[in-house]
């Protein structure tokens, strides 16, 4: 487990400068790599889906795909979940998917060099070390840098189909 | 760019002409061949050859070679045709097809396959035509006997054409070209654009040395050293340019008198050209085998004037010509991919959806306002175009049913042969458009029908006569338009089915079944899985997997079989498919503020449930009685937790559907109306959900979920089960995705 997280932080680090986009949940401040963000749009239009995981907030109409809208601010059990014009969708392109994750807010897009990238260590357990690539450490703040791959490819997203190969 | 960019055009190509192949094989009458028929086919098989030799597909080349060698003799009149030949034809066909498969997934032919054909073909024109093939045969053996064989064979045909020694030449020039040496081709392209005359000059020099060019785009000269044949130069560029554009002379001086004399006899007996050629490559030897062919065409050249026993004679421009004319018609299509058209019908829904939001905008508009009548008016306009933009670009999806067609008179010919019966095919309604991913899926289950008919249908002649029937038994396929739908049809004049055989063999397999059970419903037994009432498994079918397949295929392409059949008489099995899984006609409800769709093929009516026909049963479960029948009601609102929805069912509306031959009643708040609507794929991004076939966006720009019949039903039995045991909602989940 924390091998794979080492190895990803390696790799991180071997790499240049990564672009991340920044985001608010709550308080905390997250971010991910800005090549898999497809677009930034407002939250609108969502249609529920029956039976789903209550993070899943159902679908929705991006140009003619049907797209699945998640709220990584029930997925991570933040307190307040609230819906206003500030609430922002990042459409995200993840293993041949589109994928929208809601969260509070979009920041920026902060550039990290390797040595600002540091392990991110065992803890949590609504948010596994797995599916992060780190954290970033610039000046006074802390960045959660996500590995939204990984996230919602996971089996207890519920985005994909069961993975019987994995 | 090189030549591997070609390889796709060719493998198409390649594709239509063997299927062009096959379809006059089954149409050759065998007593009297159709002169026109054995020259399509001959020229199909030589067409392949050319394009398969210089792309270096040597086992395909070899393959067509001898094929096409022996096509020849048939065309002449020197191979009297029969059946078991045409099989064999047949069968060379489709090793041709794998050879060409292989090639296109970069693997090499199965070379058993490719020994085994070659000699049989070899052995055919042995035992038919004797010594005369082995000349053709090109073995290594065959320099023996080549002098004398072809020497007399070739004065033979040089009678019927002039041509010959220059075609063997072009032949051994460009097959077993190493021996002959080096040679200088001059290709003009006529009206060639720039772009493509690059292209062409880069693909020259792949096939040989371009030593010089020069012109314009009226007429561009190439010389071109190397051992290429002008045949193999033409094949290559008639991929890219028609064949009228290409001039292909030799680029020897010296030759320059014969040159002009040849081009005489090529103009006067043009039609007689691809024969003349055809019969020099039979009598002249294999591709490989160097030696044998020079020996070949000296042999012949030995008629002819000097000039021609020069290697690589002028003359081989103008006998291009006749190959590449069957090639025309196909220029009134063209070839898009699949992806672009799907995407253009995605784009074209997006506007239709686009046009709506602005047509509920505009309505919503104060009538008083200035210039709103003519913005309604060019609303309205609007509203046309787009709706005529969706249906003609529906339409490009559509292909006919003779694609799905075309392949069983070679089904029926095969499987009646190794039945031993007499079975004539007819075809009805082969212009009958379908969508195309639907006639992909078609095809299989169609074919396992076909064969059922076939063995179990049709009876042996003998029977047949014994009970007054023609001996030839017939098999009719037919597909016509019905409302929204199409309708399939599997028809033979066999024997039918057997009621008590049917319902005996159920009993043993442990079916429930009754003696007073409808026929349609005792027919319908033929769908369970591992029923089969054949005394044994064949070759064709009897195994007692399949009909179940059949069933569930068609299914789950939306449509549904049933069977009439009479004792002695036949069966008749009717498929019903939706004429596109694309667009859906759907009846919209809603249900608290949420809005679902139905598939309007499974809504049979809506009704006020009255108290007194709600039946609850134990457990949680109700029924609701509709006219003497007792369904089970599924609530949308629990099923799919939705909120705010009315649940007093005498306050909602019962909607009855149907879903795989069973009821239910579904209780929603309200009919929105029917509407058509674009299926769109949740699992694209999202994942299959219990319940629901798929989504579509409504004219507001909303996602609305699209409901599957007996999805819904498992899930409410899922959750009522769930609930028995523990207030659990997940187990549904989990319990559809190990199912999926």
């Amino acid at each position: 487990m924390s091998q794979t997280n080492n190895d990803a932080v390696q790799a991180a680090s071997e790499a240049e400068n990564r672009e991340f986009l920044v985001f608010s949940l709550g308080e905390e401040e997250y971010a991910i790599d800005i090549l898999k963000v497809q677009e930034i749009r407002g939250y609108e239009n969502v249609t529920r889906i029956a039976n789903a995981p209550d993070f899943i907030k159902g679908v929705t109409n991006l140009r003619g795909v049907i797209v699945p809208i998640v709220d990584l601010r029930i997925k991570f059990n933040l307190d307040s979940v609230e819906y206003g014009g500030q609430t922002v969708v990042i459409v995200v392109n993840v293993a041949d998917r589109i994928v929208g994750i809601v969260v509070d807010g979009v920041s920026d897009v902060m550039t990290l060099t390797p040595e600002q990238i540091k392990p991110a260590p065992e803890f949590g357990v609504t948010l596994s070390s797995d599916f992060l690539n780190g954290l970033g450490s610039l000046e006074d703040r802390m960045l959660v840098l996500v590995d939204i791959d990984k996230l919602l490819t996971s089996e207890e997203m519920a985005l994909v189909e069961s993975t019987r190969d994995s | 760019m090189d030549i591997t960019d070609f390889f796709d055009t060719f493998f198409e190509e390649a594709e239509e002409l063997l299927a062009d192949m096959e379809q006059h094989l089954l149409d050759l009458d065998v007593d009297d061949p159709d002169g026109e028929q054995l020259n399509a086919i001959f020229r199909a098989a030589h067409s392949i050859k050319g394009g398969a030799g210089t792309f270096g597909f040597n086992v395909l080349q070899k393959t067509t070679h001898i094929f096409e060698n022996l096509l020849d003799y048939a065309r002449n009149g020197e191979l009297a045709l029969r059946t078991d030949l045409v099989d064999t034809f047949l069968e060379a066909k489709d090793i041709m097809h794998d050879q060409l498969n292989a090639y296109r997934s970069e693997e090499e032919p199965d070379h058993d396959a490719f020994v085994r054909i070659c000699q049989t073909l070899q052995q055919i024109a042995l035992d038919e035509i004797g010594a005369e093939l082995e000349a053709a045969k090109g073995a290594p053996i065959a320099n023996a006997s080549s002098g004398g064989d072809s020497g007399s064979k070739a004065s033979a045909e040089s009678a019927a054409a002039s041509e010959t020694p220059k075609e063997s030449k072009s032949e051994a020039g460009g097959e077993a070209g190493d021996g002959d040496g080096d040679t200088h081709l001059k290709v003009a392209l006529l009206d060639v654009g720039e772009k493509d005359r690059t292209l062409l000059v880069e693909e020259l020099d792949q096939l040989g040395h371009v030593i010089e060019q020069s012109g314009d785009e009226k007429r561009y000269e190439v010389t071109l050293s190397g051992n290429t044949s002008a045949d193999d130069i033409e094949a290559v560029m008639c991929f890219i340019i028609e064949p009228e554009q290409i001039e292909i002379t030799d680029a020897a001086p010296a030759e320059s008198a014969a040159g002009e004399s040849a081009p005489e006899h090529d103009s006067s007996a043009s039609s007689d050209q691809t024969a003349a050629a055809s019969e020099a490559q039979g009598s002249a030897s294999e591709p490989q085998s160097a030696s044998p062919a020079s020996e070949a065409a000296p042999a012949k050249e030995n008629d002819k004037t000097p000039a021609q026993s020069q290697p690589d004679s002028p003359p081989k421009a103008p006998k291009k010509k006749p190959k590449p004319k069957k090639k025309a018609p196909e220029s009134t299509s063209i070839r898009v991919s699949v992806d672009k058209v799907d995407q253009i019908i995605n784009l074209v829904g997006e506007l239709i959806i686009t046009q709506s939001m602005l047509d509920q905008t505009v309505s919503d508009l104060d009538d008083q306002s200035v210039g709103n009548s003519s913005l309604q008016n060019g609303m309205s306009l609007l509203q046309r175009n787009a709706r005529d933009l969706q249906e003609a670009v529906m339409s490009i999806r559509m292909i006919p049913m003779e694609f799905v067609f075309s392949r069983f008179p070679r089904v029926v010919r095969d499987t009646a042969g190794k039945l031993e019966k007499d079975i004539e095919l007819v075809t009805e309604g082969k212009s009958t458009e379908l969508d195309k991913s639907l006639v992909e899926r078609i095809t299989d289950p169609l074919t396992h029908l076909v064969r059922n008919s076939l063995d179990h249908g049709i009876e042996m002649p003998d029977d047949r006569e014994a009970v007054g029937k023609p001996r030839t038994g017939q098999l009719t396929l037919s597909a016509r338009h019905q409302g929204g739908n199409i309708l399939i049809e599997v028809k033979d004049d066999g024997a039918g089915m057997d009621r008590e055989v049917l319902l005996k063999k159920a009993r043993e397999n442990g079916l429930n079944v009754s003696d007073t059970m409808p026929d349609e419903d005792v027919w319908q037994l033929i769908f369970a899985p591992g029923f089969s009432t054949s005394a044994e498994v064949t070759d064709v079918s009897g195994r007692g997997v399949g009909m179940d397949v059949v069933k569930r295929n068609i299914q789950a392409m939306g449509g549904r079989v049933e069977i009439q059949s009479k004792m002695g008489e036949g069966t008749n099995t009717s498929i019903v498919l939706p004429l596109t899984l694309a667009i859906l006609d759907g009846m919209s409800i809603k249900v608290g503020e949420e809005t679902f769709i139905l598939p309007l093929s499974a809504v049979l009516e809506s009704l006020q449930p009255a108290k007194e026909d709600m039946y609850a049963m134990a457990g949680d479960d109700v029924v609701l009685k509709v006219r003497d029948e007792y369904l089970p009601v599924i609530a949308i609102h629990e099923v799919f937790d939705v909120e705010g929805a009315i649940t007093d069912p005498t306050r909602s509306i019962a909607v009855i559907v149907q879903g795989e031959g069973r009821r239910y009643a579904l209780l929603v708040d309200e009919l929105l109306g029917q509407r058509q609507v674009v299926v769109k794929n949740l699992e694209d991004n999202y994942r299959k959900v219990p319940g629901v076939s798929a989504a579509t966006i409504l004219g507001d720009g909303s996602v609305s979920l699209i409901l599957d019949i007996t999805g819904l039903h498992r899930l409410s039995r899922a959750r009522k089960e769930a609930g028995n045991h523990a207030n659990q909602p997940t187990p549904v989940l989990s319990k559809e995705a190990e199912s999926s």
